[in-house]
């Protein structure tokens, strides 16, 4: 049922609202363009058991709670203004579930370097339609929405691209987090010769390409980390079995999943669902993964969650 | 106003050399707290400590080690560690030049500029002859123990360097079916079109600013001085639904009758 895979939009999406385009309304859920693939190293005791961070206070060399614990900012050297949590978030943006689009531009007028980080916005099922219609519109006219919004309690800069019958949206860095180029200093246009010039432009055309090569782009660090790793498993080299409690944050999986809600979710708008749904598509929290239910009750804002355990992870997201 | 460059290196291919200095494009303007233990306001420090008798490990103690997906961790020497660090090197090999625009956005990531590290000349024929033919070479270099590759670009004479991310971290937006539907009616494409030509203007990023840092800002220099800050809520406002048609159709003339006006 087409309700049913918008629950799963919901659920699995880091954020889900509304692409307004006029009066139109689109409601979508939003989900990663990029995974990061970097392995994760872990502090060890000498033996191989993990090690876990704790807060210390240096004066009366102990460790202390987090209650204890003040944000200060520094004003000048060891003088601190102090905030609370309070006040940070009465001054963080109104929860909003809005992607106003108020303004296009000609995409290519958007600066590489503004570029920040890619997310796929899904349709759901009511809004197909209106997806495509703006989808269509902005590749034909090559222009790329531009807005602000609300995400984890933060405000994002955003443009919306279309991009083969999908919306992207790229959150943008603001203005001001750019530096101005003129940092590298003077460079003269005076004075280059035509002939250097002529010369160089052959010397691109020799390499010229039509496209990326995958090869090109390997991660070779991470490639060769692997390899010592899974060599030394293999070999029961320096082994040491890892604790319950810390077979967490496993990303593996995750991405064929969000496929399939991707996948489902632009199928044809009529025929072919019907009957196709089964009740296994219910999924309860319960179903889901520990990282899965690690990034909800991230995006809910739950405190204390990297030291809570499924069931209380569970509990935090359902009562969140 | 010249910064200080994070790194030097030399662009290389067919038979060019262009050294080159590294700047971050990137400035970070986020406002970090720093920890405070709050009796006395003393900076708060991180120890790792071993959760079996809640003591902290000394440094030089400390191993490192990974996780496998079978449930076990290997530990690895810090020579085995440093076996897998790419080779340092100065040289930023520049694989391949295709047309701009053949790399989707969803690749890019971190920005560089770069500046002429002595001689000016190829520096400044690379970046026009770049910009002028519209092309984009891919680049890999080792920079500070890490590998990168990087999409080169020429703009206003000069050339900047994008980290692209790697194999593997792009999701292919190829993988996913476009949504299918019946064809639209030519006046639903019209006035879709009219009402995007309608809110098309200039990409103007300094026309937006994260406020919420800026309130933070305001915060911290309000206390700063001695006073007491006002908070208030920012409103946002709620849209309302109807069919496609009409809607255009009014989104359409709403936006005429604020151009009139």
């Amino acid at each position: 049922m087409p309700e049913q895979n918008d629950k799963e939009i919901r659920r699995r999406s880091i954020w889900y609202g509304t692409v307004t385009f006029g009066l139109v309304s689109i409601p979508v859920g939003l989900f990663p363009g990029q995974r990061s693939q970097r392995i994760r190293m872990r502090m060890l005791a000498p033996d191989g058991t993990p090690l876990v961070r704790q807060y210390y206070c240096p004066r009366e060399d102990r460790q202390i709670e987090p209650e204890e614990i003040i944000r200060g900012y520094e004003i000048e050297k060891g003088k601190f203004v102090t905030v609370t949590e309070d006040e940070l978030e009465a001054l963080a943006p109104e929860k909003s579930r809005e992607i106003d689009l108020r303004r296009f531009v000609p995409v290519e007028q958007i600066g590489l370097k503004f570029l920040d980080r890619p997310y796929f916005l899904v349709p759901m099922s009511q809004s197909r339609k209106p997806y495509r219609l703006l989808t269509e519109t902005m590749e034909k006219s090559k222009k790329a929405g531009i807005a602000t919004f609300v995400m984890r309690s933060r405000e994002y800069l955003v443009a919306i691209l279309a991009e083969n019958g999908i919306l992207i949206a790229e959150t943008l860095r603001f203005a001001d987090e750019l530096r101005s180029p003129e940092i590298t200093g003077e460079v003269s246009s005076k004075n280059i010769s035509g002939t250097r010039i002529k010369a160089m432009v052959k010397e691109i055309s020799n390499a010229a390409a039509d496209d990326l090569d995958m090869d090109e782009l390997k991660d070779t660090y991470t490639e060769h980390l692997t390899e010592l790793v899974e060599q030394k498993r293999s070999a029961g080299q320096d082994l040491v079995e890892s604790p319950e409690e810390e077979r967490q944050f496993r990303e593996a999986g995750k991405v064929i999943d969000l496929m399939q809600v991707m996948k489902r979710s632009m199928e044809k708008e009529s025929g072919k669902r019907k009957g196709s749904g089964s009740d296994e598509d219910e999924e309860s929290l319960e179903s889901l993964s520990k990282s899965e239910l690690y990034n909800k009750a991230k995006e809910l804002q739950i405190s204390g969650r990297s030291s809570m355990n499924r069931q209380e992870l569970i509990e935090a997201v359902r009562n969140g | 106003m010249s910064a200080r460059a994070i790194w030097k290196g030399e662009i290389s291919f067919g038979g060019v050399s262009v050294p080159v200095r590294f700047y971050s494009a990137v400035e970070d303007r986020k406002i970090h707290f720093r920890l405070l233990h709050e009796p006395d306001r003393t900076p708060v420090e991180q120890r790792m400590v071993d959760p079996r008798n809640g003591k902290p490990v000394p440094g030089e103690q400390i191993r490192r080690g990974v996780e496998t997906d079978t449930g076990e961790i290997v530990m690895l020497s810090e020579e085995e560690l440093e076996g897998v660090v790419p080779e340092a090197s100065r040289e930023i090999e520049i694989t391949r030049f295709m047309r701009q625009g053949k790399i989707s956005y969803q690749w890019y990531d971190r920005p560089y500029y770069l500046g002429p590290d002595g001689g000016n000349e190829n520096y400044m024929a690379l970046a026009w002859a770049l910009e002028k033919e519209r092309k984009e070479g891919v680049a890999r270099w080792t920079m500070r123990k890490k590998r990168y590759v990087g999409a080169l670009n020429g703009e206003n004479g000069r050339l900047k360097l994008i980290t692209l991310r790697y194999a593997g971290e792009v999701i292919d937006a190829g993988a996913i079916p476009r949504p299918e539907g019946r064809e639209f009616e030519p006046m639903e494409l019209q006035m879709a079109g009219q009402l995007v030509d309608a809110l098309t203007g200039d990409f103007e990023p300094a026309a937006y600013r994260d406020e919420y840092q800026h309130r933070v800002r305001e915060l911290i220099n309000t206390k700063a001085l001695g006073n007491v800050y006002r908070f208030e809520k920012p409103k946002r406002r709620r849209p309302e639904t109807a069919s496609l048609a009409d809607t255009l159709e009014q989104s359409l003339a709403g936006i005429r009758k604020q151009k009139s006006a």
